[in-house]
């Protein structure tokens, strides 16, 4: 690039970052969303732009809405990030775990622009960071599953190991043991979190191999169509209610609910009072969802679910309470000692009774 | 780790299911090629084969309809590519990649309205006796049709090119297209047939991923298959036989892989993820080579061809 070129794009980009600024000032508030799968995939996708209209119905006129789907995780994120901030953008959600540094990175180009990073852990003046607490929903999850498992084998269908995922796990895994003494895990690493051929694949093959229960940190529905196509073999929604296959195979469901969270942000925003922070929020303030169980699950486990559901949703019970190990049989939490949240959010390890080792 | 759990027979059964898109395709893409055409758009014709059979099971009811209309949509989008690359003499290579990137886009334009819907189960084809048979049974005789015309159409190819007269001509035509043409036969009509064939095949095996194999219409959803589908008639050098063979050494390991992970084999993940890719090249390599190498291609494959010239 020679000088007169490099004069010639900065010149470019100063005039549409102007423009930009002026439409913003003097036009409704712009809102953009980044999604790592389509609007349609019946999951953590379809949920976020759930919330993407519930915020657009809330402030009406006063906010505009621009979303762009499939976005994938890496240098094309950063590039649809960019052209969103220049096009006026106030504020940007990024809605996957993958876009962090492409977020930060981003950010540090457009110091005016807010960004709201999910499930990361990188925060800036500008860039806040969001999370639900879905190991909280993991747990009642696991809770089902261990009592429902006839061949004490569950399935679960993973993305990426990452801490979020493998919080997942443990939290369920945790939750089953201690209701079945005898159950046991197989994990697939599937390495996407939106492929349903794979996916289904997976969920076939953890069929075939005994499993009844099958859990998935992946975001379509083809799991649930395998399973069933399998019968006899029960599910939970992921991300979203994935109603359309209750009351069986899909028993339960954990719902996120970002609305609310996006609605106060904006409102932040269009006060002038946005501040950068780390939110981690779970049953009790409302951002996870249980779905409805059904009838598929006997009674007495689903009195028990609800309970468990109400104990962590009051605060009086923590799915990571002591004494808990690691799986090297070290200790990590002592009897009634609970997860710090620092622990939690870089989880690496799973604890003890889990098989496996976690890729890297 | 417990290899006891992997049940061989489950693993041959969904083995054959995730070959069925590969082996339709790849076999359309053989004849396309050995008709002298190098069609690279096979991705795009999956993908609309899979959105046209889906959208029309899901009105009509009717996966078989389903599947009849996914073969017409592959066609029609591999017609445009004939008409490009045999009348027009566009460049075959440029235009089957555009092929590719107009049959992802519009396939996603069409399904819009088609995200979440559940479309009618194709059902397992009832062979009577032959599905009581022990092990077997349960391993070749549990499948839907398609599974079944898929097999069917490898041995149709495979006699079409050996032993017809058909088969001879579209070799000639594909060899050298010139002698063919001064011998009196049409070689853009030919090569057209072949084209739309192609087509038909490749939105058949679509229209298989998201009607029976996953089954629901996603965006994107072929995934690659329909690049591993030309990469198999490479490296199964043009013949019918190695195609199944390729096919279901790619299914095979794909499932197999993901079963090693469940079964908890202490191999790292990465390694069983490439291992399908990495063992189907190695293995048709293998064979392959105990042939005259690039002897096998056809002569004329990519030429453009004008009578006059």
């Amino acid at each position: 690039m020679n000088r007169r070129t490099l004069l010639g794009a900065t010149a470019a980009t100063a005039i549409l970052a102007a423009t930009g600024a002026f439409a913003a000032a003097h036009g409704p508030l712009k809102v953009g969303f980044i999604y790592v799968g389509p609007v349609g995939d019946g999951g953590w996708t379809y949920e976020h732009d759930q919330a993407r209209q519930k915020l657009l119905a809330h402030f009406g006129d006063k906010i505009e809405t621009v979303y762009q789907e499939s976005v994938p995780e890496g240098a094309d994120a950063e590039r649809v990030m960019t052209q969103m901030a220049l096009s006026g953008v106030k504020l940007i959600f990024t809605t996957s775990f993958g876009y962090m540094d492409p977020t930060i990175n981003v950010a540090a180009k457009f110091p005016d622009v807010k960004f709201e990073h999910a499930t990361g852990y990188k925060t800036a003046d500008n860039v806040a960071v969001y999370s639900a607490r879905f190991y909280e929903g993991r747990a009642i999850q696991g809770h089902i599953a261990g009592r429902m498992t006839k061949t004490n084998k569950i399935g679960y269908i993973a993305s990426f190991p990452i801490p979020e995922v493998i919080r997942g796990i443990n939290s369920a895994f945790i939750h089953a043991k201690k209701v079945n003494p005898d159950v046991q895990f197989n994990v697939i690493w599937a390495y996407t979190w939106f492929d349903p051929a794979k996916e289904a694949d997976a969920a076939k093959a953890l069929i075939e191999q005994g499993a009844d229960v099958i859990l998935q940190h992946t975001d379509s529905t083809a799991p649930q169509a395998a399973a069933q196509a399998a019968g006899n073999v029960i599910t939970f929604g992921q991300a979203s209610d994935m109603g359309e296959y209750a009351p069986s195979p899909r028993v339960s469901s954990i719902i996120d609910n970002w609305a609310p969270y996006y609605i106060a942000r904006t409102q932040a925003v269009i006060d002038g009072t946005w501040q950068s922070a780390n939110t981690w929020d779970g049953i009790g303030a409302g951002m996870v969802g249980i779905g409805e169980i059904t009838d598929a699950v006997h009674e007495d486990v689903k009195a028990e679910a609800l309970a468990l559901k109400d104990s962590i949703a009051s605060g009086a019970y923590h799915p990571f309470t002591g004494p808990l190990n690691k799986q090297d049989g070290s200790a990590w939490l002592a009897e009634g000692e609970v997860a710090d949240d620092g622990t939690l959010a870089g989880m690496d390890f799973y604890v003890e009774g889990v098989t496996g080792t976690i890729p890297n | 780790m417990n290899l006891g759990a992997i049940d061989p027979v489950l693993l041959i059964a969904s083995l054959m299911v995730a070959a069925t898109p590969i082996i339709l395709a790849a076999l359309g893409e053989l004849v396309v090629e050995k008709s002298g055409v190098l069609n690279l758009g096979v991705e795009g014709m999956m993908i609309t084969g899979a959105i046209c059979g889906f959208a029309v099971a899901v009105e009509t009811g009717s996966p078989v309809l389903g599947f009849v209309l996914a073969a017409m949509g592959g066609a029609a989008l591999a017609l445009i590519f004939a008409l490009l690359t045999q009348y027009l003499l566009s460049n075959q290579v440029a235009t089957g990649l555009a092929l590719t990137l107009f049959g992802l886009g519009i396939s996603a334009m069409i399904g819009q309205a088609y995200r979440g819907v559940k479309p009618p189960a194709t059902a397992k084809l009832n062979l009577g006796p032959l599905g009581d048979i022990p092990v077997l049974g349960r391993m070749v005789f549990s499948h839907d049709w398609v599974v079944y015309f898929a097999l069917v159409l490898v041995a149709g190819v495979w006699a079409f090119l050996k032993y017809t007269r058909g088969g001879l001509i579209l070799r000639a035509v594909g060899e050298n297209h010139d002698a063919a043409h001064a011998l009196g036969y049409k070689v853009v009509r030919i090569r057209l047939a072949a084209i739309a064939f192609g087509g038909a095949c490749a939105g058949m095996g679509g229209a298989y991923v998201s009607l029976v194999r996953v089954p629901q219409w996603t965006d994107g959803m072929t995934a690659g298959a329909g690049w591993i589908a030309l990469a198999i008639v490479v490296f199964a050098s043009w013949r019918a036989g190695r195609v199944l063979l390729g096919a279901y050494l790619f299914g095979g390991i794909s499932v197999l892989q993901l079963n090693l992970q469940a079964a908890g084999v202490p191999v790292p993940v990465e390694i069983l993820s490439m291992s399908p890719f990495v063992v189907t090249i190695i293995v048709l390599v293998f064979i392959s080579a105990r042939q005259k190498g690039a002897a096998v291609a056809p002569a004329a494959l990519g030429r453009i061809f004008h009578a006059s010239s």
